[in-house]
């Protein structure tokens, strides 16, 4: 959790800098639920987030070097610089993206779990989203055919109480998303996400759930950003007062009690801090130095290489033709 | 060699990949139990089971979305549009999910699926259900878009497009299922290459270049024009991306004219990318500006009249050809 918490401060700083482009949605204050579904998956299941999708992806083993190099748009980065912030990628820690398009990703995210359904892999899939998403239809077919098909997946919505600048309050007609739950035939839980202990055991309901055959679950989780929705965004929307009420449930802080009740000194905790912020130097000293991202790369990725259409006769520079 | 129908050819590229691919699917609406709403998934239900033909509830973006995801994850979907008009609630997830996915994972994940459905106008079916819809598709990078006019190269293409590791548009004639056509036998299992155009009649009079529906409207205008002594070259570009412009810009070279004919409307879309391409690769051999032939720029109208005059004609290719060739 302080790892994604030390990733997001340093990203906004070499935002401020001018060393990251575009669009850019941190992950502070929401950090307890991308590690507590981390907990909860095994190797080999898959997650889909939208473009706040940072803390996940590191939560799941993507090294810091390799996001931060994405976030520099560089050669090293884990969509070698041509996705950027809002499409990380890491298959191989079962990390699927990293989706721009509120509302677009969670159909993906049920094909995901359609495969596994398909071949009887056992393997479970998460897919994140925000409250946002809750209000277009994107939201409302996938949950559909989830249901319909009792796929392997847990629907997270991460409900951070905006949806840009929009308070649920204007936005939805219920208060309670797990309401919505019982049309798609679906199980529904809603908890508070500041503290991991809670967010990694109910996760795991959901998740052990899904693989024993029970079917999807839809979670509402309540947490809130302490940061704007993108760094272009100062939150003018909310109150400073009320902003500092939620810090004093600052997930971070939680974490660190909670391992101090377990018997980990300060003193330990300490020196994993002073390791990370190590590891977070490193990996903007990697972005740094890292070659840009490569135009020979860009052309060749257009379309994946296939045995019959011969991949030399499309030229991306003149129009697609052959 | 025999001759089967244009819907017959799909069913049978459907049942071959299938049988050789068990990651191979079809799912869409009425695809199962229905036996396909134009009858071309008909027996494929009994044949592989309700596993691998799903019925779907009426959610194009939805099912469009579980099969990129299942694309995305090891599965080789096939997606039925029971009419490529339809597919424009599903738009988003072929144009910002399907197309992008292999770049912008940094080429870590294809998307191995293909859309298809019956494209372009039927019979006095308005204004929302005549869409020809390659403009629309063609214009993105990252899929390809195939366009059979031929039971063959359905079936060819179709082959093709299943084992292709990247997302597949194929648009089939929805007034082509009945056409009957020479196809190689089941066991030759023949692959039509993506970015290979056909020349379906040659000539040294003019090239006609045509696709879909209205390339049995240019076949039959060449006929026409072979009686005044007009020998036409007509040209099927089979995929519209990628685009043979070669065989294309050779065969002008030849003739030194150009009608080119299609379902679409004139604004933009593969015919005006074709005539933009022919003019900068073969300007010097052209003899006549580059004629179109496209549907009238306006929604399509109800009454039969007028939908008549909506579409293209062979009076309307006979004409643009004289036209191109100086013979009016």
């Amino acid at each position: 959790m302080t790892t994604i918490r030390r990733f997001e401060e340093e990203s906004a700083r070499a935002y401020a800098q001018g060393k990251i482009g575009g669009f850019l949605h941190l992950y502070i204050g929401q950090e307890a639920i991308a590690v507590g579904a981390a907990h909860a998956l095994r190797d080999g299941d898959h997650v889909f987030q939208t473009y706040r999708d940072h803390g996940i992806a590191l939560a799941l083993g993507m090294t810091p070097r390799a996001g931060m190099a994405e976030l520099f748009g560089k050669d090293t980065g884990c969509s070698r610089g041509l996705g950027g912030s809002m499409h990380f990628f890491d298959v191989e820690n079962g990390f699927f993206g990293g989706w721009g398009i509120v509302g677009g990703h969670l159909a993906l995210a049920a094909g995901a779990a359609f495969k596994s359904k398909y071949l009887n892999d056992g393997k479970v899939t998460i897919c994140f989203f925000g409250e946002g998403a809750t209000n277009i239809g994107g939201f409302h077919e996938a949950m559909s055919l989830a249901g319909l098909w009792k796929l392997p997946i847990v629907f997270v919505c991460e409900n951070n109480q905006y949806a840009m600048g929009t308070p649920m309050s204007r936005t939805s007609a219920i208060e309670d998303l797990t309401l919505k739950a019982a049309g798609y035939g679906m199980i529904g839980d809603r908890f508070e996400g500041h503290d991991i202990d809670t967010t990694t055991s109910r996760l795991q309901l959901a998740v052990d759930r899904a693989r024993n055959g029970g079917g999807p679950t839809f979670i509402e989780v309540q947490t809130y950003r302490f940061r704007g929705h993108s760094m272009s965004d100062p939150a003018k929307y909310r109150s400073r007062a009320e902003l500092e009420e939620r810090k004093k449930s600052d997930p971070c802080h939680i974490a660190r009690t909670r391992l101090m009740e377990a018997g980990i000194t300060e003193d330990q905790l300490d020196d994993i801090d002073v390791e990370i912020d190590t590891q977070i130097d490193d990996a903007i000293k990697f972005a740094n130095e890292s070659p840009p991202a490569s135009e020979a790369f860009m052309h060749n990725s257009v379309y994946a290489p296939s045995l019959i259409t011969d991949p030399h006769r499309y030229d991306p520079t003149n129009g697609g033709q052959a | 060699m025999r001759s089967i129908r244009y819907r017959e050819a799909v069913r049978e590229a459907l049942l071959e990949e299938m049988d050789r691919d068990e990651a191979v699917f079809l799912m869409g609406e009425e695809v199962g139990h229905y036996q396909g709403a134009y009858k071309v998934s008909e027996g494929l239900l009994a044949q592989f089971g309700e596993k691998r033909v799903i019925d779907t509830p009426i959610a194009e973006a939805g099912f469009a979305g579980i099969g990129i995801g299942a694309a995305m994850t090891g599965l080789r979907p096939v997606i039925e549009f029971m009419t490529w008009n339809f597919s424009f609630v599903a738009f988003d997830q072929i144009i910002s999910n399907a197309a992008k996915i292999y770049q912008m994972s940094g080429g870590k994940i294809t998307v191995p699926i293909v859309f298809r459905g019956p494209n372009g106008a039927a019979k006095q079916v308005g204004a929302q259900h005549s869409h020809a819809v390659s403009p629309f598709y063609v214009s993105i990078p990252g899929i390809w878009v195939a366009i059979p006019s031929t039971p063959r190269d359905a079936k060819g293409l179709l082959k093709t497009a299943i084992r292709d590791d990247n997302p597949v548009v194929f648009l089939e004639g929805e007034t082509l299922y009945n056409v009957k056509g020479d196809v190689p036998e089941t066991d030759d299992d023949e692959l039509i290459p993506f970015g290979k155009a056909r020349i379906a009649r040659e000539g040294d009079g003019c090239t006609i270049v045509a696709w879909g529906s209205p390339y049995y409207t240019a076949l039959e205008a060449a006929e026409e024009l072979a009686k005044d002594g007009i020998e036409c070259e007509v040209v099927d570009p089979r995929t519209l991306r990628p685009l043979d412009i070669e065989t294309i810009v050779e065969s002008v070279k030849k003739t030194n004219r150009c009608v080119i004919v299609h379902e679409h409307w004139p604004y933009g879309g593969p015919g005006a990318e074709i005539a933009d391409q022919v003019q900068r690769r073969a300007f010097d051999y052209l003899d006549a500006p580059i004629e179109r032939v496209a549907s009238l720029d306006l929604p399509m109208p109800y009454a039969t009249n007028l939908e008549t005059l909506v579409l293209p004609t062979v009076p309307r290719v006979v004409e643009a050809v004289r036209k191109a060739t100086y013979a009016r």
